[in-house]
């Protein structure tokens, strides 16, 4: 095939990523954009592979089938729970993938003997120190998301002088390279373990709590490094994907970042958590009101309108189901039920709407915070369910509260409200909640599964 | 220098329009959106293939089979795992 015959092809393919992007923009056709999406990279591998310059086809084989078919054992055994873990996986790939292209692509010139152009010597660099970064940063996301680490920020002294040390090494290195006009073996070990060592150290002082937005950014890095590498091989059909992916992440991280009010610079190099002050307002002299099963049963039988607040705490009891089941009842009798999302609700962007997705709720009941917050003062019962830093009003009252100013759902504005919680702990930023302690507010200790087994069991009594 | 200007413009236009439809994509759908990057950046599979089948030493094919596995995992697991979501977005729940 001629070279302009495989360049319109790879155009084709770069048309079906960006109609793909286009109808996620639906639910209804979110799943014809994802096939479409396939099929264009359908089409650029076997443009590919039909390349001159490629000349064996064993090794390809192999590695086309074991990434095949691990990729596709992966898909289908994830739990949804689990799609955090799995999408930092997939950027550590991702960037590594580049890694290895941008490193073979300079082993290549450097065994060869021949010399590089300035700009690939240059945008070489960069694929490799962005895709090692990727690699690395992602494998601790990993390891911190699904416990392997601990989720607690990790610090020493001087990690900033260290890391600000680590990478002006790195880009000295690189300069000295680009300025070469031969591929160096000395520079290249070095900017590589150096940015792979750069990626562990940025990603260990960042908490738990905050992996939404290292794992979106990282997703951006992923694609920034294909982009990379499609400079260094001159194939534009990498730089518009790697510049697709690369937006999609930058997008996601400040989402993510407006939702707990905090800048990307503060969750980077923060280590929030680290040093949790307790300037909070005590919860002493104040009680709270509990409630017992029939009593919230029979609150949410007669209640008009109904609005769920689910939080990380339902994932964690796999009880998604039960409040399907609960939401059923309660409209049987004639109420309305709503769900809320707050975009911090799960481990990752949109995550609690996958998983009550899975749990058959239909998509057109699940709200966003800016969607839903003017309803709910007109709202007969709130039922807030593993949730607490995203309904504590402390959030708009209290300046000295850590979480001042963090954008919240407006449970407290409704007529009445039932939290199912465990016990009396507070949440993730380690803060009491003045939401329990409001007289509208009754409480519903337990377990999040057995509170809402129970309550099933008695609404279909009443 | 004029391809690397060349490529810096469609990086750019790319950047562009990628803002533009991100922002269109409901909350609902950003896990889905996600895993579905996850795929796209996969397309360093077409660096990987080349770096594999060039014929360049054992090195270039060691590297090339392990970027060729890398990325095939992104496109064939993120794709796979993104349809496997957006089948689960209803409007209206199945009878069980």
């Amino acid at each position: 095939m001629p070279a302009w015959g495989a360049e319109l092809f790879y155009l084709l393919a770069a048309v079906c990523f960006i109609l793909g992007l286009k109808w996620l923009a639906s639910p209804a056709t979110a799943v014809r954009g994802v096939r479409l999406s396939s099929v264009g990279m359908l089409i650029a591998i076997a443009v590919t592979l039909l390349d001159r310059q490629i000349v064996s086809y064993g090794v390809i084989g192999g590695g086309l089938l074991v990434g095949s078919g691990v990729g596709l054992w992966m898909a289908r055994s994830v739990k949804m729970t689990a799609m955090p873990q799995m999408v930092a996986l997939l950027n550590g790939l991702g960037g590594g993938a580049s890694l290895l292209v941008g490193s073979g692509e300079f082993l290549k010139s450097q065994i060869a003997g021949y010399n590089l152009a300035v700009d690939t010597t240059l945008t070489m660099q960069l694929s490799l120190l962005i895709g090692s970064v990727t690699f690395t940063g992602s494998i601790i996301a990993w390891a911190k998301l699904q416990e392997v680490m601990s989720g607690r920020p990790i610090v020493f002294p001087g990690q900033k002088v260290v890391n600000a040390a680590i990478f002006l090494v790195i880009a000295g290195m690189a300069t000295y390279q680009v300025m070469q006009s031969e591929s160096l073996l000395g520079p290249f070990y070095v900017v590589v373990a150096l940015a792979l060592l750069l990626g562990v150290l940025l990603v260990i002082p960042i908490g738990g709590a905050d992996m939404p937005v290292v794992i979106s950014l990282l997703n951006s890095y992923s694609g920034i490094a294909a982009a990379m590498t499609g400079f260094v091989i001159r194939n534009d059909e990498l730089i518009i994907a790697g510049a697709l992916v690369g937006s999609s992440g930058i997008i996601l991280s400040q989402i993510m970042c407006k939702a707990m009010n905090r800048s990307l610079g503060n969750v980077l190099f923060g280590a929030f958590g680290a040093s949790a002050g307790a300037i909070t307002k005590s919860a002493e002299g104040l009680s709270v009101r509990q409630t017992s099963a029939d009593d919230a049963a029979v609150q949410l039988g007669y209640a008009k309108s109904v609005i769920v607040v689910p939080g990380y705490g339902l994932a964690v009891a796999q009880a998604q189901h039960i409040v399907r089941e609960l939401a059923d009842l309660v409209e049987k009798r004639g109420g309305e039920v709503k769900y809320a999302i707050h975009p911090v609700a799960g481990r990752m962007p949109g995550h609690m709407n996958v998983l009550l997705a899975e749990a058959n709720v239909p998509y057109d009941k699940l709200f966003d915070m800016d969607q839903i917050n003017a309803e709910f003062e007109r709202t007969d019962l709130v039922l807030v369910i593993g949730a607490n830093d995203v309904v504590n009003p402390a959030a708009r009252t209290d300046p000295n509260s850590p979480i001042y100013g963090m954008p919240i759902l407006n449970v407290d504005q409704s007529r009445s409200i039932i939290v199912l919680k465990r016990g009396m702990g507070s949440g993730f930023a380690g803060i009491e909640n003045e939401l329990f302690y409001n007289p509208k507010t009754a409480m519903l200790f337990g377990d999040a599964k057995t509170s809402l087994t129970r309550l099933v069991s008695e609404l279909k009594q009443l | 220098m004029e391809l690397l200007i060349g490529s810096i413009v469609i990086f750019t236009l790319a950047t562009f329009l990628g803002v533009a439809l991100i922002h269109r994509v409901p909350t609902t759908l950003h896990t889905p959106l996600m895993s579905g990057a996850n795929a796209i950046s996969g397309i360093t599979i077409i660096g990987a293939l080349l770096v594999a089948g060039g014929g360049h030493g054992w090195v270039s094919n060691i590297l090339g089979f392990l970027a060729v596995v890398f990325a095939m995992i992104n496109v064939v697991g993120g794709y796979a795992v993104t349809d496997r979501m957006l089948q689960m977005f209803k409007r209206k729940p199945e009878a069980e």
